[in-house]
């Protein structure tokens, strides 16, 4: 019998830096066979700004206003790195109020970067309405930052040693009429989303990492406990203040797109709880470790003189990064943020690594989606969440 | 029986009693359906693009269109101005006829179907026999328009999009074909007149949706892949092929793309209308209204209310389609490729083959309710 013999060109295809679902300016050479992902070649590059570069150079409070741009969608988790690294090395003190105030604002940091995703992520697989809804919610977090920081996103909130100004009057009633309005908004989102069949056709075992597979690469965050491993710093590292409230890491061990879902829905909702617990906790006291020092030493305290109250109010300008290395990490909600710090006694730090959950978790994209079809590209990496500002840095 | 209202014959009266040669009329008069038609549809689509900002913008908890007159009403022509002076831009390397051709394809041919929407017993502007099996048959062209497009902009996305879109068509033509052979088989023809005809007598009681409910909704699936909304958006799908077939289309020929587009989503809203929801049927029969007020049937101002009702009737009922058409744009996500022509090949088109195989047999079985 003859056969008629076809052999179809494969097709090279350039997805971006500026594609509509590129997150920014990420870069796919997509091999395609038809509507077959082949091979996938991301490139990065495109935002890479010399962010560790340039920390050599600034201390560390002329840092702090720029390190929001490496996550531009969880900017709290950037400032609390770049505070905690010189603060663990020089073993600055922080008062309990001030890390109660840390943790709040990293929770609704961590709601509203989650909320952010789900909007994209249902963008990426073609649903538009969610966007719209997340957004609303996304805002009342940012009016909330507003009110605190003075700043919707590049907040320069976060100080050595604690925070740059206490919570301002009314701002508690506030923060938990927020929470109380989320939690429903979340079922809301649920009862669109999490059931409908056409999204489950799309998502369910779809780019699937195995637990053995997700710590191989080195993942964090939502695309570890998708993965069905109980990694979650907060709990790990013992940071802050985050033992003293009741909350469960949040876990699946499907490893698809649906558990990194599962596993980001379910932490809005862990976070609503946690800053709930906070604000009913929250103490009493100073906001800032000199502050804390002034009042415990009481009237004559050095710090109640010329230099502190009018000159240097804050330790930060002067502040030293003292000889020594360390390794500081965070739990951002795209993973593990860290910091790789060398100091050397000097105002500036010698060296001043991040590394940036995005960039690791970037890594088995090209694995992921080989053997799917376009569209299922999309929708793994939306579940990915990656924010290239972090990637290139 | 009545004869309702002839346009025809009394504009030729009228133009040759004001002295002009029969011929003449009757060229003056074949202008008028096209201009009713071009004009109707456009105005018809432009409405539905209206729609969809405000519905979308409703459920999205914005304002949508608030300052172009009223409500935003004239953000359409707006648009279409914008679309009309906008340079025409051919990429490099295209093939220039083809994609000069491919909008013009995808628009005629979608115009072309609404020669057989009837508004009224003589409201439309031929009433063939073959009916329905035009709308489809022409409606079939657009597709390779699309492909066409797609194939001449010399750009991978938009092949890709052409490509499904050709892929798309296919698969769901099929479906919505046996869908409407149902119908046609309930109301022995394929005219539309008489699709509609054969849904009056107990108003809202002998619409076809009754009948045919399973064939309801094998053809508003279909409908709604063959207009490219949004659970079926693939050819344009921008998450993932930017804008599909019409990257690099602007101006004008994007116009034509985009109101096409909205031409067809009208269409199908309309040939819902027609096939399952009785048309410019009443919910109630009309004569009812004419024997309670004791009008006679034939009187000439009864006549003209009844049609306006008629016309009203039809795009009430098109326009749900297309309300229920914008709502689910903006609550589903997009299905894949795959699952879409799943859907198509191993679900929708056996089910219309029971469909058909059943209303052939109740059409034996109960011929007095099927049309027998």
């Amino acid at each position: 019998m003859v056969m008629i013999e076809t052999k179809a060109e494969r097709m090279v295809i350039n997805m971006g830096p500026h594609h509509p679902s590129m997150h920014g300016v990420l870069r796919l050479l997509v091999t395609l066979d038809g509507e077959d992902v082949v091979d996938c070649e991301p490139v990065l590059g495109y935002l890479h700004r010399g962010m560790e570069k340039i920390a050599e150079n600034r201390t560390v409070v002329q840092y702090l206003p720029y390190v929001t741009r490496w996550d531009y969608l969880a900017t709290m988790f950037t400032e609390a790195i770049t505070v905690n690294a010189p603060e663990k090395l020089a073993n600055v003190t922080v008062p309990r109020r001030a890390s109660y105030i840390r943790m709040i604002m990293l929770e609704l940091s961590r709601i509203a970067s989650h909320l952010l995703w789900l909007g994209t992520f249902m963008g990426d697989i073609g649903a538009l309405s969610p966007f719209f809804y997340t957004f609303r919610e996304r805002e009342m977090v940012y009016d909330l930052f507003e009110a605190a920081t003075g700043m919707r996103m590049m907040h320069n909130y976060f100080r050595v040693g604690g925070v740059a100004a206490d919570l301002p009057y009314g701002w508690v009633d506030k923060c938990e009429d927020f929470c109380k309005y989320l939690t429903p908004k979340v079922d809301e989102y649920e009862k669109l989303i999490t059931n409908n069949p056409i999204f489950r056709r799309r998502v369910e075992g779809l780019g699937t990492i195995g637990r053995e597979e997700a710590i191989n690469w080195g993942l964090s965050g939502p695309m570890l406990r998708g993965s069905g491993v109980n990694w979650d710093l907060r709990k790990v590292d013992r940071y802050e203040l985050y033992d003293e409230l009741d909350w469960n890491v949040q876990i699946e061990t499907a490893g698809d797109c649906l558990a990194r879902y599962l596993v980001r829905v379910g932490e809005i909702r862990e976070s609503a709880k946690m800053v709930l617990q906070s604000l009913k906790q929250l103490p009493g006291g100073s906001y800032e470790n000199l502050e804390a020092q002034r009042v415990l030493a009481g009237p004559k305290s050095e710090w109640n003189g010329f230099d502190y109250q009018f000159i240097g109010k804050k330790s930060s300008p002067t502040f030293k990064v003292p000889e020594g290395e360390h390794y500081v990490r965070v739990e951002a909600p795209k993973g593990e943020l860290g910091v790789y710090l060398i100091g050397e006694d000097n105002m500036f730090p010698w060296r001043f690594k991040i590394r940036a959950p995005g960039f690791v978790n970037l890594q088995p994209l090209p694995q992921l989606v080989k053997g799917t079809k376009i569209a299922d590209l999309m929708a793994i990496l939306g579940s990915v969440d990656i924010i290239m500002g972090e990637v290139d840095r | 029986m009545n004869t309702g209202i002839d346009l025809q014959r009394s504009l030729i009266e009228l133009l040759t009693s004001l002295g002009l040669p029969f011929g003449l009329a009757k060229v003056i008069w074949m202008l008028i359906p096209m201009i009713v038609i071009i004009l109707g549809v456009t105005i018809g689509a432009l409405a539905c693009t209206w729609l969809e900002r405000k519905i979308s913008a409703a459920m999205q908890q914005r304002i949508g269109p608030e300052y172009a007159g009223a409500f935003g009403i004239l953000l359409p022509l707006a648009d279409v101005g914008k679309l009309l002076i906008k340079q025409d831009i051919m990429p490099a390397k295209s093939d220039p006829i083809l994609f000069t051709l491919g909008p013009m394809l995808v628009f005629i041919s979608i115009f072309f179907c609404y020669l057989v929407v009837p508004f009224g017993e003589h409201l439309l502007i031929s009433d063939l026999g073959t009916g329905i099996f035009f709308v489809i048959a022409i409606s079939s062209l657009a597709p390779i328009g699309l492909l066409m497009s797609g194939y001449s902009s010399n750009n991978k996305y938009a092949l890709l999009g052409g490509l499904r879109a050709a892929a798309q068509s296919i698969s769901y033509e099929i479906p919505l074909a046996l869908a409407a052979l149902a119908i046609a088989m309930l109301s022995n023809g394929l005219s539309t007149v008489d699709i509609v005809n054969q849904q009056a007598g107990w108003g809202i009681l002998s619409w076809n949706i009754w009948r045919q409910p399973v064939g309801f909704m094998i053809f508003a699936i279909a409908a709604l892949a063959e207009c490219e909304r949004l659970p079926f958006d693939l050819p344009e799908a921008d998450e993932e092929l930017v804008a599909g077939y019409q990257n690099e289309y602007g101006g004008i020929k994007f116009a034509l793309f985009y109101g096409g587009s909205y031409a067809n989503l009208l269409l199908a809203g309309l040939l819902v209308a027609i096939l399952y929801l009785g048309g410019w049927e009443l919910p109630f029969p009309i004569d009812r209204i004419s024997d309670f007020f004791g009008i006679s049937p034939n009187a000439g101002w009864w006549q003209v209310i009844a049609a306006a009702l008629g016309i009203t009737m039809t795009l009430l009922k098109a326009y749900f389609f297309i309300f229920f058409a914008v709502l689910l744009r903006f609550t589903v996500p997009r299905v894949r490729i795959d699952q879409l022509l799943d859907l198509g090949w191993k679900f929708l088109l056996p089910i219309g083959l029971v469909n058909l195989l059943l209303t052939a047999a109740l059409k034996l079985t109960f011929p007095f309710a099927f049309g027998g």
